[in-house]
């Protein structure tokens, strides 16, 4: 299958690594990936924030990207929901709104597509430590993309999942929330952390490196003993 | 920044960081996600009993003019007094005269958001009247002088020793912090004050159109003393309370209660039809409803939001929303916090003045999932915002999103900026955490990470 990638922004500046790893585990699964050029955002933090033109004027170039592609994977089920759910709402009423609707169906978060598209659980991956899974809210209720990234982990010799009484509470990032209300957005951080915590992983896995880049800002402040990391990261071939 | 932005910032600020706080609401829920969630397993299909009641209450709401009418030629019929009220003012007139009517000098109330939402208690002791809360929590935060702090656990913040000391202070009577003991002396002063009182005062859940009765949920009886001892009853109603069939409340009283405190049903269901009857031994010598609009017709109006009129104020939103749970209840300096809040309170009063509640939000729509009919809570948050931003928006918001997408859209200018972060970042060592620190916003509380040394994109580049 030709997959098309879209690496978002974030990703793309900060976490290379998750990409690449995706890139890796794709191709490991004779998938034939391709990086349409594109824009570097899906636009939703200005459809967050209340701008919606702002945000249509990235959207669009998105959608001109991706008209012809055959199946879209997204490094981030934020960036995913954006794309799958918000674009049609975004567009609506628009010219671009077919567009919208017919690239909805086409959009998979990384795990789902794994799980749900390919129906591969298992990638012979290794990671012999005791994790606990993070659900980012738009994976989880947006996109309903609970079981996947579980399947997944469950393959993995050697690692243990411990699930946190917290697993499915906000961490608290939430894009420009983080910034437009720092405190309540740290201290929804700190109840993440905690929980985390108290399970004795050594690391908090999620599909949203957005969602990471928040609870390990927290951790290397706060010298926590626990690290994040990507999906993609524990499911790539070495 | 309206005052109720800078007021919510600031409280915000401070009771995130409050560790007693987080520890009374996290506690307080965590029992209270236990029961709720035993509730919604003895449905036999939750999801499906979800949808059920959003239809019926779609119903409702969509033929509110048909089911008004119904719901007032009933009450109307066996002796109620009926008053409209379009406006929170016009309902406070409308209580005031008939206190005067019925030359009122004690008033004793029962739990109501809806007199919270026009401040009725304010108006009626401003014009001289003594009013007495009668459901425990809204004592206690009377006697606080404070608003409730959630819609259906207003003093859910306290503690037993705080209970303890503002019975001490304010009624002379705290033998100890034992709840048994509490419960008896808010019973002894209450008990007086019922056998005083000339008109109660009650809200309503539901409003039933077939039969023109008023629905009244209670955990502590006081609602049922409220409406029974005083000569003169009044129920302040929402127009959007009302159900359209008897046999709705099969599912509304379960759900609610199950929703609201984790209870199979609550302690008291009673159903007001009227004003003592000839030939009946009790109930008050007359009855008023007051039917308040308040902005809920102009929320009728609004097909994109119109859901938000379904709410049964059970408080399940509120209860599982982490901002809720770190901010609280009176951060939000409104009558109705939570999500709920953020949602109809820009609709109610004010865009301008209250939007900043729905940028207060992480949008992680556990409030959307939780909602036993169904508003699309978090997606209406969504909208405020593009409501907001079209009304007034933030020039230097709309700057930079507008500088941002040719950045995002053209690779060389993405990857210029790319450059660029990396020298930028060598400086931002001297600010970092600083006052001086342009992502101070972030840095004040957490690290961030540096730009890769390649990025994917250059990765990519290099590798095709």
């Amino acid at each position: 299958m030709k997959v098309s990638l879209f690496i978002p922004c974030f990703v793309d500046l900060f976490y290379p690594q998750v990409g690449k790893a995706i890139v890796r585990t794709l191709e490991a699964l004779g998938q034939q990936v391709v990086c349409p050029p594109g824009p570097a955002c899906c636009g939703q933090p200005a459809f967050n924030t209340g701008y919606w033109d702002e945000s249509r004027a990235v959207a669009v170039r998105m959608l001109e990207a991706l008209k012809d592609a055959e199946v879209v994977v997204i490094a981030s089920g934020s960036c995913g929901a954006m794309m799958k759910v918000f674009y049609p709402e975004l567009f609506a009423g628009t010219p671009f709104e077919p567009l919208a609707r017919e690239l909805a169906p086409k959009c998979y978060e990384f795990s789902s597509f794994l799980v749900n598209k390919l129906g591969v659980t298992d990638l012979g991956a290794r990671f012999p430590h005791r994790v606990t899974f993070h659900d980012g809210c738009h994976g989880l209720r947006e996109l309903h993309n609970k079981r996947p990234p579980r399947e997944l982990l469950a393959r993995v010799q050697g690692l243990e999942l411990v699930e946190m009484g917290e697993a499915e509470t906000c961490c608290g990032f939430g894009g420009t929330f983080s910034a437009k209300f720092p405190m309540i957005s740290t201290a929804m951080g700190d109840v993440k952390c905690g929980s985390a915590l108290d399970t004795g992983a050594e690391y908090i896995v999620s599909c949203d490196s957005s969602c990471l880049m928040h609870l390990q800002g927290l951790i290397d402040r706060q010298r926590k003993p626990i690290k994040t990391i990507h999906l993609a990261e524990i499911l790539c071939p070495p | 920044m309206s005052a109720p932005s800078l007021q919510f910032k600031e409280d915000a600020r401070r009771l995130s960081a409050d560790l007693r706080h987080r520890r009374i609401i996290q506690t307080a829920m965590g029992k209270y996600e236990v029961v709720r969630d035993q509730r919604q397993a003895a449905f036999q299909d939750w999801q499906a009993a979800r949808q059920l009641a959003a239809d019926t209450k779609w119903e409702a709401v969509n033929h509110l003019d048909r089911y008004l009418e119904e719901l007032v030629r009933k009450l109307e019929a066996r002796g109620t007094r009926v008053h409209w009220a379009s406006t929170g003012q016009q309902a406070r007139e409308a209580v005031l005269g008939i206190l005067r009517d019925r030359q009122a000098k004690v008033v004793v109330k029962s739990k109501a958001m809806t007199a919270e939402e026009i401040h009725l208690n304010e108006a009626m002791e401003h014009a001289g009247y003594e009013v007495v809360e009668s459901d425990l929590g809204e004592f206690i935060v009377q006697l606080r002088e404070e608003p409730p702090y959630h819609i259906v656990f207003p003093a859910m913040h306290l503690t037993r020793d705080d209970i303890k000391e503002v019975f001490q202070r304010k009624l002379k009577d705290a033998p100890s912090s034992d709840p048994e003991e509490l419960t008896m002396v808010a019973r002894r002063v209450l008990r007086e004050k019922y056998l005083q009182a000339d008109v109660g005062i009650t809200g309503a859940n539901f409003a039933i159109a077939e039969t023109g009765m008023i629905s009244v949920t209670e955990n502590e009886g006081n609602a049922r003393l409220t409406a029974a001892l005083p000569r003169t009853m009044i129920t302040v109603v929402g127009i959007e309370k009302v159900l359209p069939r008897m046999a709705d409340l099969a599912l509304f009283l379960p759900m609610l209660a199950g929703m609201g405190t984790g209870q199979t049903i609550t302690c008291y269901n009673t159903l007001y039809g009227g004003p003592r009857q000839p030939g009946e031994s009790d109930g008050p010598e007359e009855y008023h409803v007051v039917l308040l609009d308040n902005q809920r017709t102009a929320l009728l109006a609004d097909p994109e939001q119109r859901d938000a009129l379904r709410c049964i104020r059970c408080g399940a939103c509120l209860n599982v929303c982490p901002i809720f749970r770190n901010v609280g209840g009176h951060t939000y300096g409104t009558t109705y916090c939570g999500p709920i809040g953020a949602v109809i309170t820009p609709n109610l009063r004010g865009v301008q003045e209250w939007s900043h509640l729905s940028y207060a939000s992480s949008l992680c729509g556990a409030c959307t999932e939780t909602c036993p009919v169904k508003i699309d809570l978090h997606h209406h948050l969504l909208q405020n915002r593009r409501n907001s931003t079209q009304c007034k928006p933030s020039w230097w918001q709309k700057l930079a999103f507008k500088a941002f997408a040719p950045v995002a859209n053209k690779p060389g200018l993405w990857a210029m900026v790319t450059r660029l972060g990396r020298v930028g970042q060598v400086f931002h060592g001297l600010v970092k955490g600083t006052r001086f620190d342009p992502a101070y916003a972030w840095t004040k509380t957490r690290d961030l990470p540096p730009i890769a040394r390649q990025s994917f994109r250059e990765w990519w580049r290099n590798r095709a």
